[in-house]
């Protein structure tokens, strides 16, 4: 169906969508077109500005702004990927099971969600790598810990409300199991508001662990990651600004990318996805 | 009261509307209202009623726009040269009641203050609580409803509301487009009883748009029919019901169930022609059994049959006959009553949404004999529709015993065996909710028999395409999707989904009501066939009473939760014993009784 690419129409689809393809291509081929090494040397001194070796200079160790500026999306992108990836399940499964279920389960889970919201995100993610020290697997599950209550939630809701359509019904009159119900009757329907709020939870992910990084609480050295590269260099920010800026533009238009693209799908999903009356308009 | 004694509070002339395609959306509609009269505008969905009604307020819907004609309306020009602003005049000289009321009132708006905001956006600002007092008074709220919140109220008394703004300025027009569509038959019959006394007392004319003939003909002075954007005819409203030119009309007529005087139904054949796909004749000529070769030649034209009255029909002369279709034959009801399929004992279930918990049935008892069908009677809320859930296994009952062929039935369907979830099917109330959106109509039909008849994959397909035929569907349908099909065609294919299960047992909750006056005669012909070749019982869940006169062996009657009357159908229609069965009755919109009465001027 031609329908799923129709947010390409608007002209912030297809600007949004034009970027996110940019810096996709530049974290995926990045790391092999790279003049020079990400993590060594080049052996020019620290600081020095742009030039035909180094077109964005070098940064305080004296490495390629540039070469690390290539390789260091895929950490920002898989990264923030994994984590929101995860966050759905998560959150999937927690408000598919709250909203489907009209027992006591619904409430359990649903203060305990309450209670996550209530911590404040960076903060429980500081605590989390303080106490188990830091490693990706503890930014990625702790990013989707945080995600996953707001997600849930969303589902939670849009489940309630489909879940009393006629053919849930109709399929629970049936004998069928609830598994059966939930992916063949709920989720389908449940899509259009999970996905209109995916973009900005993606953000987010983006958004958090770059903050992390940027602290120095994630990813290590030598690693080349666009949020590092801000917080090793911005002391030194009137040496070489380039190597502070050049990476933080590059997080600005990956959000911005990313933001301009949910919001064109969320639009062209709003239409259809308005449930339409009993007694559809005389035209 | 014809329009021409005095100045005509509504003179439409020639209006036509187009998308901005230029594709026709309304065709060359003239009419005339006069001061103290109600113009009833009925049609099918599609058939262009609301546009007009639109139209006279000079409001468009988004890519429609007016091409032609003009509206005059209580002597100011609201389409056409010379035309105003039409902001100025709405509320002050044309009003208009929308047909959801819970959706029109703004939530956050106390009932006085938003008939206020009418008021100070048409007079002074100094209007005060008095003209709120006045405005309650009209449609007889008292004035305490002025604190109230629009939630806080019934839907009749919401309605109430909009009527009050709709009048606070008393405009000598009002627009009325489905006001009582969605309401319960007694809160109808007072919403109805309002606007005519507006009528009388104001002198008000009015525009009554709906789809059943049967509560335009208790309220309207005359009838315009509209089919395609067209008018295919205009008269009296008795002359039009009696003896009507049109053959449209007449199907129209034919279609509406009658409790006085039962009748076999005749659904129209066919769909409404949508916009953009009007045939090059008349737009009714593919679905009209008359049909001349002229016909879909030439737009036939408005011709006049008689004084005040017009039809578009070649063969209109020839066509009018008087006298209805002849009578229903029930089943004599003196047969040995056959075996109880479902027995219900002492039922009681509890109605639980947030912190509300309240009795919905209570000891409630009867039973379904095989072949045979049961109708449950009652307005929204009187626990008509929890008594179906319950025996489809989707509502557990708190006491009582449901039996089935003697065995008792678990609560919860799941807990059921196999061959009773088979043999017991629902179909539901709401046609555009029933099926699932994400799947095609053939997967729909499909899974029952999978997962209750455990028919392998090719053999499911292949009995796909015979249900289609059996609810008198076309096999392509399968491929589509159910935003794809009509209201009456999803409900079909609702009622196939089913009968793949070859149940013993079908509740229909009322599965008519979200539908149109001529496709509700056509599905119910459809179950009355069905029940016939397949031997089904049913237990048919509704409200309106000429659909149980039609299809029902047996009625029972509920008001708050419990069976206040049961008989066969004729004796509870003819002499109900109950006293909440004949204020149902007498509510009930009815074509013969308003022929003869109501409806004269």
């Amino acid at each position: 169906m031609s329908g799923r690419l129709r947010f390409l129409r608007t002209p912030s689809g297809a600007v949004g969508f034009g970027i996110l393809v940019l810096v996709l291509l530049v974290a995926v081929l990045g790391p092999y077109v790279a003049p020079h090494s990400a993590t060594a040397p080049i052996g020019a001194p620290p600081f020095t500005g742009p030039s035909t070796s180094a077109p964005l200079g070098t940064d305080f160790l004296g490495r390629d702004v540039l070469s690390r500026l290539l390789s260091g999306g895929r950490s920002v992108i898989g990264l923030a990927a994994a984590a929101t990836g995860l966050a759905y399940l998560m959150g999937l499964a927690i408000g598919l099971a709250a909203g489907y279920s009209r027992s006591i389960v619904d409430p359990l889970l649903m203060r305990t969600v309450d209670v996550m919201l209530a911590f404040p995100p960076l903060l429980f993610l500081l605590v989390l790598i303080a106490g188990a020290g830091s490693s990706v697997g503890v930014l990625v599950l702790g990013v989707a810990v945080i995600q996953a209550p707001g997600i849930s939630r969303i589902v939670r809701t849009a489940t309630l409300e489909v879940s009393e359509r006629g053919y849930v019904e109709a399929a629970v009159a049936r004998g069928e199991r609830a598994v059966a119900v939930i992916t063949r009757e709920v989720l389908p329907n449940i899509s259009a508001p999970v996905l209109v709020d995916a973009g900005l939870r993606f953000t987010f992910s983006i958004l958090i662990i770059a903050s992390v990084n940027f602290l120095g609480l994630g990813l290590q050295p030598p690693s080349s990651d666009w949020a590092r590269m801000i917080g090793e260099n911005r002391a030194y920010i009137s040496l070489n600004i380039l190597a502070v800026i050049a990476p933080a533009a590059m997080i600005a238009i990956l959000t911005i990318g990313v933001n301009l693209v949910g919001d064109a799908i969320a639009r062209s999903l709003g239409r259809s996805y308005v449930p339409r009356g009993i007694r559809s308009p005389a035209a | 009261m014809t329009p021409e004694d005095g100045v005509a509070a509504i003179r439409v002339e020639n209006l036509c509307l187009e998308l901005t395609g230029g594709e026709p959306v309304i065709d060359d509609v003239s009419f005339e209202v006069a001061p103290g009269e109600i113009l009833g505008i009925v049609g099918e969905s599609g058939s262009g009623k609301t546009t007009v009604a639109l139209a006279l307020l000079g409001f468009t819907r988004p890519g429609v726009s007016i091409t032609g004609g003009s509206i005059h309306v209580g002597g100011q020009t609201i389409v056409g040269q010379g035309a105003g602003t039409p902001r100025s005049l709405r509320g002050k000289v044309i009003s208009y009641v929308p047909q959801d009321p819970g959706g029109a009132l703004n939530p956050s708006l106390r009932v006085g203050d938003g008939i206020l905001d009418v008021l100070r956006a048409h007079q002074a600002r100094t209007v005060g609580e008095d003209s709120v007092r006045a405005a309650l008074s009209r449609v007889e709220l008292s004035h305490d409803f002025r604190r109230s919140y629009p939630h806080q109220l019934s839907g009749g008394q919401q309605q109430r509301v909009t009527i009050a703004m709709a009048t606070v300025c008393e405009p000598p027009v009002a627009v009325l487009d489905e006001p009582t569509t969605g309401l319960d038959v007694l809160t109808q019959e007072k919403v109805l009883a309002e606007l005519l006394r507006l009528r009388d007392e104001e002198r008000m004319a009015m525009v009554y748009v709906s789809h059943d003939l049967a509560v335009v003909a208790k309220i309207a002075d005359r009838i315009l029919v509209m089919y395609a954007g067209r008018v295919l005819e205009d008269g009296p409203t008795d002359d039009v019901i009696e003896l009507p030119r049109h053959p449209y009309t007449k199907a129209l007529v034919s279609a509406i169930p009658d409790f006085h005087n039962p009748r076999a139904l005749h659904g129209i054949t066919g769909v409404a022609v949508g916009v953009g796909e009007w045939p090059t004749g008349c737009a009714f000529a593919p679905r009209c059994e008359h049909r001349l070769n002229r016909c879909e030649e030439a737009v036939p034209e408005l011709l006049v049959t008689a004084p005040q009255h017009r039809a578009r029909c070649w063969r209109w002369q020839e066509l009018t006959t008087n006298g209805h279709p002849a009578a229903v034959v029930r089943p004599s009801e003196t047969t040995v009553p056959p075996m109880p399929l479902l027995e219900v004992s002492g039922l009681e279930a509890r109605y639980r949404s947030g912190r509300t918990d309240r009795p919905a049935v209570q000891r409630v008892s009867f039973a379904v004999e095989q072949g045979r069908c049961v109708a449950l009677v009652g307005e929204s809320g009187s626990g008509k529709s929890t008594i179906g859930r319950c025996i489809a296994g989707l509502h557990v009952p708190t006491a009582g015993r449901i039996l089935f062929e003697g065995d008792e039935l678990a609560g919860h369907a799941r807990s059921r065996p196999l061959q009773i979830r088979r043999r017991i099917q629902i179909v539901f109330q709401n046609p555009f909710e029933s099926l699932n959106p994400r799947h095609r109509v053939g997967s729909s039909i499909e899974r029952p028999l999978r997962v209750l008849r455990r028919l392998p994959r090719s053999a499911a397909e292949q009995e796909v395409g015979q249900l289609l035929e059996r609810v008198r569907l076309p096999k392509r349908l399968e491929e589509r999707f159910p935003v794809e099909l009509s209201g009456g065609e999803r409900q079909r294919v609702a009622i196939a989904r089913a009968l793949a299960a070859r149940p013993d047992l079908l509740i229909c909750d009322e599965v008519t009501s979200a539908l149109d006056v001529s496709v509700q005669a056509a599905v119910l012909e459809l179950l009355q066939e069905l029940r016939r070749e397949l031997g089904l019982s049913m237990l048919f869940i509704t409200h309106n009473l000429g659909v149980v006169a039609c299809i029902a062996d047996s009625v029972l009657v509920m008001d708050r939760g419990s069976i206040c009357e049961t008989g066969p159908v004729g004796t509870v229609l003819s002499a109900p014993s109950h006293d909440y069965t004949r204020r149902l009755l007498e509510a009930a919109p009815c074509l013969r009784e308003s022929a003869v009465g109501v409806g004269a001027p």
